[in-house]
């Protein structure tokens, strides 16, 4: 029996897409068999980011109101084996799909899969309680700033409001050098605030944008920071004990080198 | 790199700050209640107190809290008021 997880942060922008698609390969590199779903209705962009736009034929609400099969609407990811996409509709608004209707998929994938993962769309109207309808686990997502920590708070009060009990946290885009300095909250400050489990820290890194555009998740990039960032979440979500990246890691070119030689910290 | 104007300013460090304010608005947030609730709150609270004691209302604190450990992290009305003496005519 496979387990279904919501990806979701209430601000927009944070990187639930971004977490979403790297976390999603991460556990199919592990040698699990995973569907990532975009349940972000009329705004989708799973589908870019993880580089399967032209592969689309059937989507979400087309799965849903039996249009399709589900099968059909699966877009198998051919570089990454066993990770499917079921993608969001485009053109329909986000009622086109009812909490029954997403418990029900959540059901029929979990039979055949290791992971379903749902990427939230942002803020808390019907399409975030649509995406976490069939959850039996959450993943907020959030960035070192007053707004999406906030938001945040406000989505870890409405997860235990639905009863899906101890959501973990992801914190994207750290910039180490700026929390040195005090220019930025630390992690220890956000756990503190939002008093959740820590599931793990993404450091801000320029890979993302390029490994994006290229529509390839991080993970897959070995020398990467936030790649590696993402492996560990993967690790921990299949239950193994990985300690927190120290993000104090010297991140320069030439450190780099210096890691990919095995040399240097 | 080392910043003599920040070493020799007083001013908190903006992640300070920041922590600080979140944590102010989370306060209200997740009581769901607004300082200007909160102010009606305070209000009434002493009116009704005032008519039995006399208060010390420089020392007086009246607030929402998330911090404390018997409440398990929900949110409870925390009130110090100090009496400085009992009104007249109460005890008999």
């Amino acid at each position: 029996m496979g387990e279904v997880i919501v990806i979701t942060s209430g601000k927009g922008g944070v990187g639930k897409t971004t977490t979403t698609a790297n976390i999603g390969a991460g556990l199919v590199n592990l040698g699990k068999k995973v569907v990532v779903i975009d349940a972000d209705i009329g705004l989708r962009n799973l589908d870019v980011v993880l580089g399967l736009e032209n592969r689309i034929v059937y989507d979400l609400v087309d799965a849903v109101t039996g249009e399709c099969k589900i099968k059909q609407a699966l877009i198998k990811d051919k570089r990454f084996d066993g990770l499917y996409l079921i993608p969001a509709a485009q053109t329909k608004d986000k009622d086109s799909v009812s909490e029954q209707q997403m418990v029900d998929l959540c059901n029929e994938l979990r039979e055949t899969h290791d992971y379903i993962l749902i990427d939230c769309p942002a803020g808390i109207e019907q399409g975030f309680k649509n995406a976490i309808a069939g959850a039996d686990k959450a993943i907020v997502v959030t960035t070192p700033e007053v707004s999406a920590v906030r938001d945040a708070d406000r989505i870890i009060g409405l997860l235990e409001a639905a009863e899906i009990e101890n959501p973990r946290l992801i914190v994207n885009r750290i910039r180490p050098d700026m929390v040195r300095r005090g220019e930025m909250m630390d992690l220890a400050d956000m756990k503190d605030i939002l008093a959740i489990e820590v599931l793990g820290i993404v450091p801000d890194d320029e890979n993302v944008v390029i490994s994006t555009n290229r529509g390839l998740p991080t993970v897959a990039d070995e020398a990467s920071f936030s790649g590696q960032a993402f492996r560990n979440i993967a690790l921990r979500i299949t239950g193994q004990e990985v300690p927190l990246m120290d993000l104090e890691l010297d991140n320069t070119v030439m450190g780099k080198i210096k890691r990919l030689f095995g040399i240097g910290k | 790199m080392f910043d003599l104007k920040k070493f020799f300013s007083k001013k908190p460090s903006s992640s300070d700050v920041a922590r600080d304010r979140l944590k102010l608005v989370l306060v209200h947030d997740r009581a769901n209640c607004s300082p200007e609730l909160l102010e009606m709150i305070r209000g009434e609270i002493l009116e009704v107190l005032e008519k039995y004691v006399n208060i010390d209302s420089s020392k007086l604190d009246i607030r929402i809290s998330n911090h404390e450990r018997e409440f398990d992290g929900k949110p409870a009305l925390i009130a110090n008021i100090p009496i400085t003496s009992m009104k007249r005519g109460q005890n008999n």
